[in-house]
């Protein structure tokens, strides 16, 4: 929907027909910076845009709160809703939780990703319910004729204790409409909370264990066509000729076209991969009659010429490179490894790196390395959209719509306000729904036929029209003195096509003599956002050549690590490192303690740690492995994380337990390996998820207990579950594990 | 196109479709039970699910035409509330991340409960290897079933 921001405050209030309150407000300030609230009190800053999520009390003490952000299984339509019911002070069993539509004039950063849900609506959650209070205690004050500050609220019920008057808010709430809007409302002290920190159940579970309609898959409108795509069968392919004779005469089918997702020239956006352009389309009643019409079309396809594209990322563009050919894994990692050896473009130097190598007595280095890999989110891609030429409708699973709805009005030409997209929960999401290629697939289609139509993805289209993480390399040194020292470090990173060095992160800051640098190599393979990008691989390398160097060092690995950080924390090196030493150092100590880090390890337990810092928040692993009949299993997973304050705790401890897992997965098994441009793997007969029987026996997880307002959780325990690992296996066989999966290694 | 009387969730739907339709997409495209999910379509995933006389059977591949007499169970025939012992033990346990995969994971469970009353960790995670779950929620289902198994 259109954007229609005006400068006013940023909560609105109106009274509900039949008695009542409805409270609005903006639920993410535009700014997060302008939500900067004094302690212990609300500053409304004039700059914050118009209202709207709700709240809203009926006569009869009902409260229903909005949940603004799509929901992929990170639990925010929970911990959102939370969030306000705390400062509204009412009983979170009483609240009814809405999913919000998908509405830019009432809500901002309607987004899921980056970990940043609850980060970045934390105090203006925390604003509006307080604010909603405040103006029912004065409510309660004018009718009792009372100071405000002697009222009291409880579990939704205002208080006047000497005169032992009370009410229900619902009985106040109409009146409490007509309140000026408060600008400086208590908020409770953190000490106080009830609702945040205690463990709330997921507000869908029910409709979860009942089978209920809630994804993208699922939905259905009247008159509705399935439709799906057939796209070339290896990246640097396209299509040359379309016989759809066969396809067109097989039972249930509507059409057969070909659609162009983005035209020549088309300045892409950020999140407008283009990964196929030309795709032909099989259109019909149902979904078994498509999938064997699809089976009958004769496709020709022919060799990609190269091209340069523009990319217009948020004002900023570049040119990418999308070069011919038909690329395999194995060229890949060959071409990788002999980049690695070449001068690379430096991204951070401090003090004198080039000496310190020189001057050596010992230099350790290690190449590490991995393969694409695909998301494979439970549900596959699809989009139902009904579109004609002057609006457009759209019911569809995806992280980013605001970016989708930039990308479909500019690409149907239509204005944003003719654009309606409707979020539905999400089967997974890891980075893949944000971007909007399959709803401008979805769009085309319908417009096409004229009809509404579902776009649907086979697990085989899915897995192999990809968005891949990467295929990543990293080569780690380290300089050593005659006394033992480390006096230099230098990471040199590079992939296809992007490499993973996050340069200001530790150890930068630890050492005295540091270099970063970072080459790439282009490719036609497109990539993306893949649960914690570039951090998934980085903190893999660099959690294993740390333990590699304390072991040659004669140092124990977590001791080694709080050294460093001791170092970067008292005296650091540069100034634009982008961690907190202490909260770093909190997670090691932590696991340390949880695990019985040093006391004699158990027989046949071999143990390894790992730690890492990304999207804001700490985490830290030790992993136990035991080696049955030759092979290695996971027993024990310590977590420690430092994601400030835990809205839901059995929730996050969920979301950690499910990284733990994806990372142990991803890191034995996870590849997406290319032949000739043919993805090899395109079902889970030939891509290895983890399964029930391969997960930890026990897995324990521990939150840092502080009262840092909330940093983010969904993926920074993800990265160091795969350097433990490493680290474990090492324990476990005696052997460094220097290329993922690792399963190919053992 | 052929007709097909199939008894489901105990009551007898009729559907005109190619005999070849997998039960997934009877149910999903044809009988409006979008309860049952599609993961692989080839048996892997689990995430379709679904009861044949009470037995565990994927429904990605089962022709309509195979099923002739015998029953079949929906997540939906389940229970109509959630109040099934294996739905309640999910809910304590709060097992749902993304929550995609858990009505084939709940399917599987109540047939292994239904043969093995008192599953071990070994016997659970033979039984429930067929069934995926990306977010990594398993450890929390071999909880849920072992609560279930209690109830
Ligand atoms: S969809 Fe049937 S097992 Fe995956
Ligand atoms: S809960 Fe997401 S796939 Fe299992």
């Amino acid at each position: 929907m259109k954007n229609t921001y005006s400068r006013r405050s940023f909560l609105k209030v109106s009274a509900l027909s039949g008695g009542g309150m409805m409270l609005g407000f903006n639920w993410f300030a535009k700014d997060i910076k302008a939500a900067n609230l004094a302690p212990g009190g609300l500053n409304v800053d004039p700059e914050w845009v118009q209202v709207n999520g709700y709240i809203k009390i009926t006569a009869d003490n009902r409260v229903t709160i909005m949940a603004p952000n799509p929901e992929f299984g990170q639990n925010v339509k929970t911990s959102l809703p939370m969030i306000v019911a705390e400062e509204l002070d009412v009983d979170w069993k009483a609240v009814v939780v809405e999913q919000a539509p998908y509405n830019t004039s009432l809500y901002v950063r309607q987004f899921a990703g980056g970990s940043q849900s609850v980060r970045t609506t934390w105090k203006p959650l925390r604003a509006a319910g307080a604010t909603a209070r405040q103006m029912l205690r004065e409510a309660a004050a004018q009718t009792w004729n009372v100071p405000v500050e002697e009222v009291s609220t409880k579990a939704g019920n205002l208080y006047h204790e000497k005169s032992g008057k009370s009410a229900t808010y619902g009985d106040l709430a109409a009146k409490a409409a007509t309140m000026p809007v408060p600008t400086d409302a208590p908020l409770k002290p953190v000490k106080d909370f009830k609702i945040v920190r205690s463990s709330q159940k997921n507000v869908d579970g029910v409709n979860i264990v009942t089978g209920k309609s809630l994804f993208g898959l699922d939905y259905r409108a009247p008159g509705m066509l399935i439709a799906m795509i057939q796209h070339p069968p290896a990246f640097g392919l396209k299509l040359k000729s379309l016989d759809a004779g066969r396809s067109r005469k097989m039972p249930g089918i509507k059409d057969v076209f070909t659609i162009t997702v983005f035209p020549e020239g088309y300045e892409r956006a950020a999140f407008d991969t283009r990964t196929f352009n030309e795709l032909v389309v099989v259109v019909g009643n149902s979904t078994w009659e498509v999938m064997n019409a699809r089976k009958k079309l004769n496709i020709e396809w022919e060799p990609i010429t190269e091209t340069k594209e523009t990319v217009n990322a948020w004002g900023r563009k570049r040119e990418e490179l999308i070069p011919a050919g038909l690329e395999s894994s194995e060229a890949h990692l060959n071409k990788m490894l002999e980049m690695a050896q070449k001068p690379a473009t430096q991204l951070r130097k401090d003090g004198d790196p080039e000496s310190a190598f020189q001057n050596a007595a010992r230099i350790v280095e290690r190449t590490y390395t991995a393969p694409f890999l695909a998301h494979n989110t439970m549900e596959p891609m699809n989009c139902f959209a009904h579109v004609t030429e002057t609006e457009a409708l759209f019911v569809t699973p995806l992280q980013a719509p605001e970016f989708a709805e930039k990308t479909l009005a500019k690409r149907l030409e239509l204005p944003v306000e003719k654009i309606d997209i409707q979020m539905t929960r999400m089967g997974g999401g890891f980075g893949r729904r944000a971007y909007p290629h399959y709803m401008v697939e979805a769009a085309l289609i319908s417009r096409q036929v004229k009809a509404p139509v579902k776009l649907v993805y086979t697990r085989e289209d899915d897995m192999t029209y990809g968005i891949y993480r990467p295929a990543y390399t990293a080569t780690y040194r380290a300089a050593l003195d005659a006394a033992n020292n480390l006096t230099g470090f230098h990471v040199k990173g590079g992939g296809i096509p992007e490499h993973a060095v996050h340069a200001n992160r530790f150890p930068a800051g630890a050492v005295d003599n540091y270099l970063a640098e970072g080459w790439e190599i282009p490719s036609n393979i497109t990539i993306g956002a893949f649960r914690a990008p570039r951090s998934n691989f980085i903190a893999a390398a660099e959690q294993s050549f740390l333990d590699e160097l304390a072991e040659v060092m004669g140092k124990d690995p977590i001791d080694f690590r709080l050294e460093l950080l001791k170092r970067a924390k008292e005296n650091p090196v540069g100034t634009a490192n982008d961690y907190d030493a202490d909260r770093y150092a909190g997670v090691l100590k932590l696991v340390k303690e949880k695990s019985n880090w040093g006391s004699p390890e158990k027989s046949g337990l071999h143990r390894g740690v790992a730690a890492y810092f990304c999207h804001n928040s700490y985490a830290a692993h030790v992993i136990d492995m035991t080696m049955k009949d030759g092979q290695p299993a996971v027993e024990n997973v310590y977590s420690a994380v430092d994601c400030g304050i835990v809205i839901n705790p059995d929730a996050a401890a969920n979301m950690v337990e499910g990284a733990v897992i994806d990372g142990i997965g991803n890191a034995l098994y996870g590849a997406l390996t290319l032949k000739d441009g043919v993805p090899e793997q395109n079902n889970f007969n030939s891509y290895r998820i983890i399964r029930h029987n391969e997960i930890p026996r026990h897995i324990e997880v521990h939150f840092v207990e502080n009262d840092i307002d909330p940093t983010g959780l969904g993926e920074p325990p993800f990265p160091p579950v795969f350097g433990a690992l490493a680290n474990a296996l090492y324990r476990a066989t005696g052997k460094r594990y220097y290329r993922q999966p690792f399963s190919k290694e053992l | 196109m052929a007709k097909f009387n199939l008894k489901i969730n105990g009551k007898t739907r009729q559907v005109d479709v190619d005999p070849s339709t997998p039960i997934l997409w009877v149910l999903r495209d044809h009988l409006d039970l979008q309860g049952t999910k599609y993961g692989c379509g080839i048996a892997l995933c689990g995430a379709c699910t679904v009861h044949l006389d009470g037995m565990a059977v994927r429904a990605c591949q089962l022709p309509v035409s195979a099923v002739k007499k015998q029953e079949i169970t929906t997540i939906e025939g389940l229970s109509e509330t959630g109040d099934h012992p294996v739905q309640q033990a999910w809910l304590e346990h709060d097992v749902a991340q993304c929550g995609y995969c858990q009505a084939g994971q709940i399917m599987s469970a109540v047939a292994l409960l239904k043969n093995n009353p008192n599953p071990g960790d070994a016997d659970i995670e033979a039984y429930m290897s067929g069934n995926i779950c990306r977010c990594g929620t398993y450890a929390r289902i071999k909880a849920a079933i072992k609560t279930a198994a209690n109830k």
